[in-house]
């Protein structure tokens, strides 16, 4: 099992499922971050599965995963930074609650 | 005592083994991040969902990759969720409602995806070779630093565009005097 492309392929479509359903399910501003982390780290096996099976791809893979971690530690943060800036404007963090824009 | 190659009982091999525990372990702190209340919990929970992948970046022959993991998310991220959940955690504890009231949506959704993924995964010939290999990280080193120059001086200058965008995003600003 350990030595399928499948079954690693298989494991990352299912962290990224539970990532998406984190993103749009959870009502925190900060799960939500969190689930998109998820997502990226699903990303990144798979990278790193097609590295390690297809013979062409082999030191490349690693390479773009770490562009991609380094992205994600960028982007964490900007995002958490943002999270704190509307917290403090509106004392909630809360998405549903965002609503200015709405009245 | 030689530790025997494959699993007394079951006769499994022992990658097949720590692939399985990863991955469950894996799957279900990824589940429990979602759908704690409390999310401080679920902040930990990440930590471990993060840990059990770098195991299996291990498995996948990468340990420069796991070692990354264990610095970048583990290490830095995670403590960085953590202080902006502390920042700001309101005072009445956690949210009466987890989720938004059309979860289900997202539900179907997230199902949606598992099922597609598989669908292709499975129907798919990869033209993957049937045993791991993996590139040294002298060989990594060599590739990152020679012929992907320039998108390691694209992420420096990336960083630090994110860390000016982060203090200034989240600073207070002055009160007028």
């Amino acid at each position: 099992m350990a030595n399928s492309l499948d079954a690693y392929l298989i494991l990352s479509g299912f962290l990224f499922a539970i990532g998406t359903f984190g993103f749009l399910a959870r009502r925190n501003a900060i799960s939500m971050l969190m689930s998109i982390e998820l997502m990226l780290n699903a990303v990144n096996l798979t990278i790193l599965a097609f590295g390690a099976f297809i013979p062409a791809l082999q030191g490349h893979a690693t390479v773009i995963a770490l562009i991609v971690v380094a992205v994600a530690a960028a982007e964490a943060t900007v995002g958490l930074a943002i999270v704190i800036a509307i917290y403090r404007n509106r004392r909630t963090p809360l998405v549903d609650e965002y609503d200015a824009m709405r009245q | 005592m030689a530790i025997p190659g494959t699993l007394p009982i079951i006769g499994a091999s022992w990658d097949d083994v720590l692939f399985v525990l990863f991955a469950a372990v894996m799957l279900g702190s990824a589940l429990l991040v979602v759908t704690l209340r409390d999310i401080i919990r679920s902040g930990l929970a990440m930590i471990v969902c993060f840990g059990s992948l770098a195991g299996i970046y291990v498995l996948l022959g990468s340990p420069i990759m796991a070692a990354t993991q264990v610095l970048v998310y583990i290490g830095a991220i995670s403590v960085l969720v953590l202080f902006a959940i502390m920042l700001t955690q309101t005072k009445g504890g956690p949210a009466r409602l987890v989720f938004q009231t059309q979860w289900w949506a997202a539900a179907i959704a997230a199902i949606a995806i598992v099922i597609i993924l598989a669908v292709v995964v499975g129907s798919t010939d990869w033209q993957a070779s049937a045993e791991r290999a993996s590139a040294t990280t002298e060989a990594v080193a060599r590739l990152l630093f020679d012929e992907y120059t320039l998108p390691f001086e694209a992420v420096s200058v990336l960083l630090l565009a994110a860390v000016i965008g982060g203090v200034f995003l989240a600073k207070r600003d002055r009160a007028p005097d």
